[in-house]
């Protein structure tokens, strides 16, 4: 692989650009693999990247059924932190976190990474106790956050009124190491790295049947041919359980769509992520100067990819109040994306009833900034068969057991 | 230069003219003017820079498609970045200032991008900035981001209000071009309920400037006749200055009408949002014209042909003095037949087909105009504007053959049909290879609910590009939405166009067709994001080949005008580099809306106060008076505390807490949920709604009961009143009334549906006042009329009769834990009866006390709170509230969750009280600290906080909380971590701090 860098482009400008070579290969599927990895999101390229970094399982092909990156990994409004509240949530957020901080390097591929600082407003009573408690908790877990002053957060960001009529800022809770990244070019660089060690990223491959035989996994069924592998891991967000169903357990996930909007972009007018849970929006400005919204999910199940105007409206409302400047800002364009959500609201990296089959779901609202960690865990899982501590808490039996991780606890909206 | 002709000019009136301001110099316009023609008027053909290299741009368009002339309009509450002065209607004392430029329009520092233009291709970012690590956060991203944006952010609230409409119709036409008037003539004619909207301020389309004649008459004719007896038709509705914005599923149609945009400040809301359900769509919104790609087709004065003929018909400007025409296609040559008859130059047409023999070719030439075909425009020469052009071969390289000189360039690669609204909702797109452009597939549709067609595509938005095909393709889908409707169609007039025979386009996706890479790199195709041909190949080059890898690599098609002008020619730019064909390859995704929309109308009136319902008790007024501090509380705002004055709000709830366990206090408690539920098998569905039974519940007595979700946890609480043999009144939690109204209607309608039980939620219907304290029975006796004697209404009753004359029923129910009475009454006796309590209290030292005196004395008696005490994870075991929860049903909500091994564990962390061992109070929300780490490193928590507060009463920091087997560890003490970093000790207590045997409350 060619490196990246100033001087790959200073000297390729002289040829004009003409010897760049390909980000990833384009391979046909092989017969077999010792590892398949269904889903060519974040977290199924952060998987076959680990079990190649981490483990030295390098015979891995991902298969995508569109293009990669294309599902909610694509369409994500990129928000970055581990502000969590219960212990195994704040494990594996936080060791994502801390990945992304040096992930450039580890890619050489910048994926823009801005620890701009992330504010969740509180804006009840009951809400500032509830971020007091996490703060309280992040300090056990040795995640940096605080609780902030109206005044303070005014300072961070001076377009917000602090004092609207109906929910004024009482406080914030903040974590001046979140932020966001450019998904694309995790996808990207996660695929370009994958590719470079071996892997076959296979887009335009769709996963249609699982083979097993005594109750082991064998292979897939896919719209490119059969392929056996030894191991299998299933990534697909919002479609698993439709791979549940073909490889014959069930999943407690519902599938909603959550949408997201972007203005026109203005000049930078605000610096940091605000979240504000109580009415349901949130907002950030990307490099590019767009505002990137989003709010809660649809209240019905669907699998398009586009939801209905009444949440996005929802979502503007609350932001008008709280951002009065944007009202002469212009929408440019919203897009849905269909989220797997758990009872919990808190994933699932687990075994499966199925021998070698391994699932990775249930990020629903809040797995972009989840992806190096969860490929770290789930890769681990997958090459050892058994989940490390990161991935122990989220097998998919807890439901059974009523040992859930509950996450809603702590915030309405969890991206 | 441009500038304003003598004559002509269908849409300006001379006889008004007006004065504008663009970056501080005064211009003059005519009413009439968009923006866009008022500034070319005046020679203004530079409007601003480029996003990325800050390229000098000039106006491109003159309609929604334009990706450059971008102004910051008005200034203070009224000022917007980014509109577009294409579909800005001038007006009097119009203000706008360019944008994305510093110092100067004329000179940008920013342009030194330009010259590094080389070194920042497609995705350059993605390879550089990433050593070392944190420059990335401290010295690069914050370079990019200055330069990031267009428009200025607005500094001031917006002064303008907005509004929305509800509508429904069985038709609704988008588009008021010839295709959609036809269409809707013949929807009206039969009787359907029709909306017929149009973007701009005009009827017609594109007809009348493109010189369509329509039943032997000019097409302005037939526009008049048609608008005439549609305006006639009752069942027809016509609105310009409204674009639809989006189409989504089950027929909801947005659109967003600019009602006093060109009048600022005269009263009227500036934007109108009409929501509107359609049956049918049908989608008459025409087609762009495509720019074509050639070495610096970016300079200003290289507009769409298409534009430059209506700038020169509707508005009498003209772009340039001499316009060098090029095309790849018949239509072109009517702008430089427009030209001409103008009076102005056309010093040569370049048609990169090698023939160029049609009607139009020859009309052309008969008019003495230069036409030389198989010849591209290698490059164009200038800066600021351009100042002439170097021709070559079609064929070739590059090689220019003749250099000629001109102010302006009209090009035209063909028209792309706006496919927008058919494809919001999932509609399909065929590609039409003869005429080189994607249209709706009709058997490939956005459906309805029952699984018909949703929208109906007609005319230029169909594909039918000449006004003769579009008018008769608008009748049959006229027709056919008819039909769709079941409804008769009547016999209606058709317009017929005169044919006018147009050879076939070529389609030409870079010219000259083997240019070099030096060339490539200054082809634009996005010429706001700058995204040129050399980008695009790139991607392709690097593998991201998907039309979405491709665009978001490149950002083409990502700037304000989405693509509307380079999506296809980069697509089919990408298919050339990918040696795929272009239907292979695939457009993107289109997404509502079609043009930007303001934030501000997407939100209409819900702004401030009312942003959100608001929901007010009769009491309301009264607390206002009074100077409460009222915090929210799901949609109501209730009073937390009545300060004095020079009282903080501490002081002042220690004052309520003390003097109602003193004297006697006043609660307005109307916020509580107060759920009727009734019928046969209402018992029975209560006992499967509460942990405990209900259904035993004698007439006239309350039960406190605990309802949980079906994992087990506890989600709501309140006293339950049996009312009749076959009503019950359940009370929720103020927050939880609304949920829990839907959760019992949800188990009704989904699982017992064959249950015959009735809910209604009469929360609003009825007044409720806690009146608390030890005299609270003075002050009830003193308003007199029922009997509210300890002997008559003991603890946990109710009874019904008037209160000073007004109807109501008394609760012996208590959340303070003194003797306590609510009082229910309707809605509209709420102030009264408060006002009688005041007066009657007052010999009593009567006092109103608010939601955290509330809190604070409901923690002191070691009553739970819902939110407080749970929150999603908490069962009624924790809490110790074992006594509530049935043993003998064989069945309720939750049951079975909480028989599930880690909810049945010993090891759970149980409700106890802390008492902290110097007096303080235990910060919100701290953990109590365990020795050790677990297994993710992170030390060990054994419990936390719940409730914690200052009692006034007991004049010490008392607190509710979990601990693990916390009732067996009374006394002992612990350590909870505090905000600062220390910690605080604490002792377990019982948590019921006043009154362990319930004399108060009993008494
Ligand atoms: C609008 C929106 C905003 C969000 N905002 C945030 C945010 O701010 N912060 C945050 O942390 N998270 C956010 N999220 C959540 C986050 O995007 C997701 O949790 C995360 O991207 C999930 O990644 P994934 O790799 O699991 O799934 P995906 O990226 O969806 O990838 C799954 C892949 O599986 C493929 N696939 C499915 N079925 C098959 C098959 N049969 N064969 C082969 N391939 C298949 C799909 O095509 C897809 O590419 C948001 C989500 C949405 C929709």
């Amino acid at each position: 692989m060619k490196r990246y860098s100033v001087f790959a482009i200073a000297r390729e400008a002289l040829r004009y650009h003409t010897g760049w070579e390909r980000a990833w290969r384009s391979p046909d599927p092989k017969p077999a693999y010792d590892a398949i990895i269904i889903g060519a999101g974040g977290h199924g390229l952060a998987t076959a990247y680990y079990l190649g970094k981490n483990h030295g399982i390098t015979n891995v092909a991902i298969l995508e059924k569109g293009w990669l990156g294309g599902g909610n990994s694509g369409r994500n409004t990129t928000i970055i932190r581990s502000n969590y509240l219960q212990d195994s949530s704040s494990a594996i957020f936080e060791k994502a976190r801390s990945l992304y901080e040096t992930m450039s390097q580890d890619l050489n591929y910048n994926v823009m990474f801005s620890p701009r600082g992330l504010l969740m407003l509180a804006q009840t009573h009951h809400e500032a106790r509830g971020y007091k408690r996490t703060v309280h908790a992040n300090r056990l877990q040795g995640v940096a956050t605080e609780w902030i002053s109206p005044q303070e957060v005014k300072k961070l960001v001076p377009i917000i009124n602090i004092d609207g009529p109906r929910y004024p800022v009482l406080g914030a809770q903040y974590q001046a190491r979140g932020g966001t990244a450019r998904h694309d070019a995790v996808n990207w660089g996660y695929a370009r790295a994958c590719s470079d060690m071996g892997m076959d990223v296979i887009q335009n491959c769709e996963v249609t049947a699982i083979r097993s035989e005594n109750g082991m996994v064998t292979g897939v069924e896919t719209t490119r041919g059969a392929i056996s592998c030894k191991k299998l891991g299933i990534v697909v967000a919002g479609h698993s359980g439709v791979l549940a169903e073909m490889a014959g357990f069930r999943l407690p996930i519902e599938s909603m769509a959550l949408q997201a909007l972007v203005s026109e972009p203005i000049k930078p007018c605000i610096d940091v992520v605000v979240m504000a849970n109580t009415v349901h929006g949130y907002i950030s400005q990307s490099d590019k100067g767009e505002l990137v919204i989003g709010g809660g999910t649809d209240g019905f199940n669907n699998y398009t990819q586009r939801g209905s105007f009444q949440h996005i409206e929802e979502t503007l409302r609350a932001l008008i109040e709280t951002f009065p400047i944007i009202s002469r800002v212009k929408m440019l364009r919203q897009w849905g994306g269909i989220v797997d959500m758990t009872g919990d609201r808190s994933p699932i990296i687990s075994k499966t009833p199925l021998g070698n089959c391994f699932i990775n779901c249930g990020w629903g609202t809040g797995g972009f900034k989840a992806i190096p960690g969860s490929g770290w865990a789930m890769a681990e899982l997958v090459a050892k068969g058994e989940p490390g501590p990161l991935a122990a808490e989220f097998d998919m039996w807890r439901f059974k057991e009523g040992r859930f991780i509950d996450e809603s606890v702590a915030a309405g909206v969890a991206h | 230069m441009s500038t304003r002709l003598s004559k002509g000019g269908r849409l300006i009136d001379r006889a008004h003219a007006i004065e504008i301001s663009f970056n501080g110099k005064r211009l003059r316009g005519y009413r009439g003017d968009t923006l866009s023609a008022a500034l070319l008027a005046n020679d203004q053909m530079l409007v601003g820079r480029s996003f990325k290299y800050h390229r000098p741009r000039g106006i491109v368009a003159s309609g929604a498609e334009e990706p450059n002339a971008l102004v910051n309009l008005g200034a203070g509450a009224r000022a917007e970045p980014n509109q577009r002065t294409t579909t800005t209607e001038a007006f009097d004392g119009l203000v706008a200032a360019s944008q994305n430029h510093w110092p100067s329009l004329d000179y940008d520092i920013g342009a030194v991008n330009n010259l590094a233009a080389r070194f920042l291709p497609a995705g350059f970012y993605y390879k550089t900035f990433i050593h070392p690590r944190p420059a990335w956060k401290h010295l690069f991203e914050p370079i990019i981001r200055r330069s990031a944006g267009l428009g200025k952010a607005p500094a001031e609230p917006d002064a303008d209000r907005y509004e929305q409409v509800y509508a429904h119709c069985d038709l609704l036409v988008a588009g008021g071009g010839i295709a959609g008037l036809q269409a809707a003539l013949i929807a009206g004619a039969a009787g359907a309920r029709v909306m017929l909207l149009e973007q701009t301020a005009h009827w017609g389309g594109r007809a009348p400037v493109d010189g369509d004649v329509i039943d032997g008459k000019p097409a302005e004719e037939w526009i008049t006749a048609t608008l005439d007896a549609l305006g006639k038709m009752e069942n027809v509705t016509l609105k310009t200055r409204c674009m639809v914005a989006g189409v989504y599923d089950h027929g909801y149609v947005l659109a967003e009408e600019r009602v006093a945009d060109h009048t600022p400040g005269d009263g009227r809301p500036r934007k109108r949002l009409w929501r509107i359900r359609a049956t049918r769509v049908l989608s008459a919104t025409g087609a762009l014209e495509r720019p074509l790609a050639f070495a610096g087709n970016d300079i200003p004065g290289v507009m769409l042909a298409s534009a430059v003929r209506d700038y020169v018909g509707n508005w009498a400007v003209s772009p340039g003095d001499r316009t060098v025409v090029v095309t790849n296609n018949d239509d072109a040559y009517r702008t430089a037949i427009a030209l001409k008859e103008a009076g102005l130059e056309v010093p040569v047409i370049v048609d990169a087909r090698a023939q160029a023999n049609g009607a139009l070719p020859q009309k052309a030439r008969a008019m003495g105009i230069r036409v030389e075909a198989g010849r591209a425009i290698v490059k164009v020469k200038g800066g600021k504007r351009v100042t002439g052009v170097a021709l070559g071969l079609m064929a070739g390289e590059g090689a220019v053959l003749e250099e000629i000189a001109c102010d302006a360039v009209a090009m035209s690669g063909g028209w792309s049909p706006v496919v927008h609204l058919w494809s919001h909702c999932g509609g399909k797109l065929t590609w039409d290879r003869a005429r080189a452009m994607f249209r709706p597939d009709a058997a490939r549709p956005p459906l309805t609910q029952d699984g018909s067609a949703l929208v109906i595509a007609a005319g230029a938005a169909n594909g039918a590009l000449t006004g003769a095909e579009a008018l008769a393709d608008a009748a049959e889908a006229g027709v056919a939405a008819v039909k769709s409707l079941d409804l008769k169609a009547k016999t209606t007039p058709i317009g017929k166009a005169e044919a006018v025979e147009e050879a076939m386009i070529e389609p030409v996706w870079m010219m000259p067709q083997g240019a070099k890479a030096s060339l490539r790199m200054k082809m634009w195709l996005d010429f706001q994001n700058d995204v040129k041909v050399s980008d695009v190949q790139l991607a392709a080059r690097e593998g991201y080949q998907s039309v979405e890898h491709t665009k978001r690599y490149t950002t083409l098609g990502m700037a304000t005008d989405q693509g509307k002008l380079s999506n296809i020619n980069g697509l089919a730019i990408l298919a050339d580099a990918l040696n795929e064909d272009i239907p292979a390859v695939g457009t993107t995704t289109f997404r509502p809306p079609y043009t930007p929309v303001t934030i501000g109308a997407l939100v209409g009136e819900a702004r401030g106060e009312i942003f959100q319902p608001l929901r007010r008790t009769p009491m309301q007024g009264w607390h206002e008076a009074q100077g409460a501090y009222l915090e929210p509380v799901g949609l109501w705002r209730r009073p937390y505390c009545y300060p004095r004055a020079g009282e903080t709000h501490e002081q002042a709830v220690n004052r309520e807490i003390l003097n109602t366990r003193a004297n006697v206090g006043l609660l307005d408690a109307s916020t509580l949920g107060k759920i009727i539920v009734r019928g046969p098998d209402a018992g029975r569905f209560l006992d499967m709604l509460y942990t405990n039974v209900m259904s035993s519940l004698p007439v006239g007595k309350c039960r406190y009961g605990l309802m949980c979700n079906e994992q087990g946890f506890l989600s709501d609480d309140g006293v339950v009143v049996r009312l009749a043999e076959d009503t019950w009144l359940c009370h929720t939690t103020s927050g939880g009334a609304d949920r829990i109204h839907g959760w019992m209607e949800d188990w009704l309608q989904c699982e017992w549906w064959d249950w015959k039980v009735y809910t209604a939620n009469v929360t609003e219907q009825y007044a409720q006042i806690a009146v608390a304290g030890p005299k609270a029975r003075l002050v009830l006796e003193k308003l007199g009329g029922m009997d509210v004697s300890k002997e008559t209404m003991p603890f946990m009753t109710f009874a019904e009769g008037e209160l000073a004359g007004i109807p109501a029923r008394v609760h012996r129910i208590s959340f303070s834990g003194e003797l306590s009475y609510e009082i229910a009454v309707p809605a509209s006796h709420g102030l009264a009866l408060w006002e009688k309590l005041v007066a009657a209290g007052a010999e009593f030292g009567v006092m109103p006390y608010g939601t955290e005196a509330m809190h604070i004395m409901r923690a002191e008696k070691g009553f739970i709170m819902i939110g407080d005490e749970t929150d999603g994870t908490v069962i009624p075991q924790d809490l110790g509230l074992d006594w509530a929860i049935s043993k003998k049903k064989a069945d309720f909500l939750g049951k079975r969750g909480q028989e599930r091994t880690y909810l049945a564990s010993p090891d759970r962390w149980k409700l106890v009280g802390f008492e902290t061992l110097d007096g303080s109070v235990i910060p919100d929300g701290a953990y109590v600290l365990d020795a050790g780490t677990n297994d993710y490193g992170f030390r060990k928590a054994q419990g936390r906080v719940t409730s914690t507060y200052h009692s006034p009463t007991l004049q010490k920091g008392i607190a509710m909380g979990l601990l693990r087997h916390g009732p067996q560890r009374m006394g002992e003490v612990v350590e909870f971590n505090t905000m600062a970093g220390g910690t605080v000790a604490a002792r377990v207590v019982n948590p019921v701090f006043l009154d362990p045997n319930g004399e108060k409350q009993n008494g």
